[in-house]
């Protein structure tokens, strides 16, 4: 049997992400109560409300809804419950273009920017797009692209941009490896209203176009001609969402580096809660995955001030033994 | 209107696994392909359903080549069902069988009416909330099998129906054998052309109009099973000596092996 119904699940989740994000307007290491974030209060207050917690919280949300929708799609085109956004090789190609930058530029990393972004993140960007382009080619043949070659690709491009990766931290200097550490952690704490635009865009995009491939990704976990048996054009779709993922994990790779875990687990746990029909799946996982992000952000914010923690770690731990905790009751009822 | 087969061959990484194969499948009938393992049984069906193409001759469905239909139109027309289906994903039966109305526009109310009628003419109605995960070969047979009768549950106004079978009662008991064959003749009762690949010569001699043996990548017989089969074209094609009797109460051929 399974635990929730859908439309009460997605029903709780609106409920829950904008309380928890009004909370997390509160927290951080100037304490601001509720009351006060709707009184007249000073100049410095309003500062750290609309200039700060407010962006970060909003990109929290879009990043949040973005790798876990993502990670609802893949795990859906691939056919396997433990696919990843990451998977198409995005992240791993995003992980080497900041690294790049971060080593080839840094002369200039601070003051070098496009469009009001760091230069660290257009090489994300770039070195995820160019990755997940790679493994698209190597995948694709007269026939069409096959997913399971995909995957394969995807380790492959993930191993080679792995040994890049380690090629470059091994040529920079310990203020270099600092920062592709940390930025391989992930964090929000760089949030700027310019960022949330072009993320929040890049969610709304995404979330437009998923529902209308939800019947198709249904169609296709019974495998890949039984789809087209149903009037699925397979290969278009696959298309479509791979393009899809690829630019939402993209900048969202670009905007907040490494958030990992969200993609993987959230729409794994949504499914374990209200089964594989991927129209209610992609936004409930969108939802959950917002929800998750702002509660680990707050917690990053809060649990060593006045520094704070990269947010990544903080989704890993919040999520995992979580995670550990259904799996085992899954394992007690089958 | 019909499917035909014009001449059709299929080589593929130097393998010639169809050579000249014409092939008529009527509307009302049921057609049985048998044949040794590796004949080519199931690389015809997909030839036939579009999923391969031939490397020459063509297919056609209703008067028209098969790539003339938009896959949606094809999908309102033809159903098939595979030899195995992997699904991982605890969909529940009803959910599996309601993806067999995916090419239609009926509206979730009609779409629900027929999933349930198709789970209780497969004998799956018990299963209806079941996970698909957690069911039996047999069990899992039935509801792909009520997903595809549910997709060509109502005429279609493009032309005539045909469903493809690949062995589809590899995994049923007795009852359900029969149960299948029941359905595939009250099917073609209704004017839906069926398909079926079979392994049991007794079984596609009961139930088929036409029985098409396949041997070697190409149609060794065809027509009634009656005249189709005897002992030399067994032993021909599946190289085991058979006694030919016929079935008492039926008068099919029934081979004793």
């Amino acid at each position: 049997m399974r635990h929730f119904s859908a439309s009460g699940l997605i029903l709780a989740l609106a409920i829950l992400l904008p309380a928890v994000s009004l909370i997390s307007m509160t927290l951080g290491t100037v304490s601001i109560s509720v009351a006060d974030l709707f009184a007249a209060s000073s100049v410095q207050v309003n500062t750290i409300l609309f200039d700060i917690r407010l962006p970060r919280i909003l990109l929290a949300i879009s990043v949040g809804a973005v790798l876990s929708s993502t990670g609802a799609v893949m795990q859906g085109l691939f056919r396997n419950p433990l696919a990843d956004p990451s998977l198409i090789g995005v992240s791993s190609g995003a992980s080497v273009g900041a690294s790049l930058m971060i080593v080839s530029a840094s002369g200039f990393i601070q003051a070098g920017a496009l469009l009001g972004l760091s230069l660290v993140a257009v090489g994300a960007f770039i070195g995820g797009f160019v990755a997940t382009l790679l493994v698209y080619r190597l995948a694709t043949s007269g026939i069409g692209t096959s997913v399971t070659t995909m995957l394969l690709a995807g380790i492959a491009i993930g191993a080679l941009a792995g040994a890049l990766n380690s090629l470059l931290s091994y040529f920079s200097d310990n203020d270099m490896l600092r920062q592709i550490s940390l930025w391989q952690m992930g964090s929000l704490s760089g949030a700027s209203w310019t960022k949330v635009v072009i993320m929040a865009s890049v969610a709304i995009l995404l979330l437009a176009c998923f529902p209308r491939e939800s019947r198709a990704l249904n169609a296709l976990l019974l495998g890949e001609s039984e789809a087209r048996h149903l009037g699925i054009d397979v290969q278009a779709v696959k298309r479509r969402l791979i393009i899809l993922t690829a630019l939402g994990v993209g900048v969202s790779v670009a905007l907040a580096g490494l958030v990992g875990f969200v993609g993987l687990i959230i729409p794994h746990i949504v499914r374990l809660a209200i089964g594989p029909d991927h129209r209610w799946l992609i936004p409930a996982s969108a939802l959950a995955g917002a929800t998750l992000l702002v509660l680990a952000d707050s917690l990053a914010r809060i649990v060593v001030i006045p520094a704070e923690l990269p947010t990544g770690i903080l989704t890993a731990l919040l999520g995992a033994p979580f995670f550990v905790v259904l799996l085992l009751q899954q394992r007690r009822e089958v | 209107m019909t499917m035909l087969a014009d001449n059709i061959s299929l080589h593929l990484s130097g393998f010639d696994l169809l050579r000249n194969v014409s092939l008529e499948v009527e509307p009302g009938k049921v057609t049985a392909i048998v044949g040794p393992n590796g004949a080519g049984k199931s690389s015809l069906l997909k030839v036939l359903c579009g999923e391969m193409e031939p490397s020459q001759g063509g297919v056609y469905l209703n008067k028209k080549p098969l790539g003339g239909w938009s896959l949606e139109q094809k999908a309102c027309m033809l159903a098939v069902l595979p030899q195995h289906t992997l699904l991982n994903f605890p969909f529940t039966a009803d959910e599996v069988v309601a993806l067999g109305r995916i090419p239609h526009q009926t509206g979730s109310v009609r779409d629900a009416q027929i999933v349930a009628e198709a789970l209780k003419l497969v004998d799956a109605s018990y299963l209806e909330k079941r996970f698909y995960t957690q069911m039996s070969g047999g069990e899992k047979q039935r509801v792909q099998l009520a997903r595809v009768l549910a997709q060509i549950w109502q005429p279609c106004e493009l032309g005539d129906q045909f469903l493809m079978l690949d062995e589809p009662t590899s995994a049923f008991d007795l009852s359900h054998q029969q149960l299948t064959l029941d359905i595939v003749r009250n099917l073609a009762g209704r004017g839906t052309a069926v398909v079926m690949v079979l392994h049991d010569l007794n079984l596609a001699a009961r139930c088929a109009d036409n029985l098409v043996v396949f041997n070697g990548g190409t149609i060794e017989a065809c027509g009634a099973p009656e005249e189709v089969l005897t002992e030399a074209l067994i032993e021909k094609v599946f190289g085991v000596r058979v006694n030919l009797a016929r079935h008492p109460v039926t008068d099919r051929p029934l081979v004793i092996s």
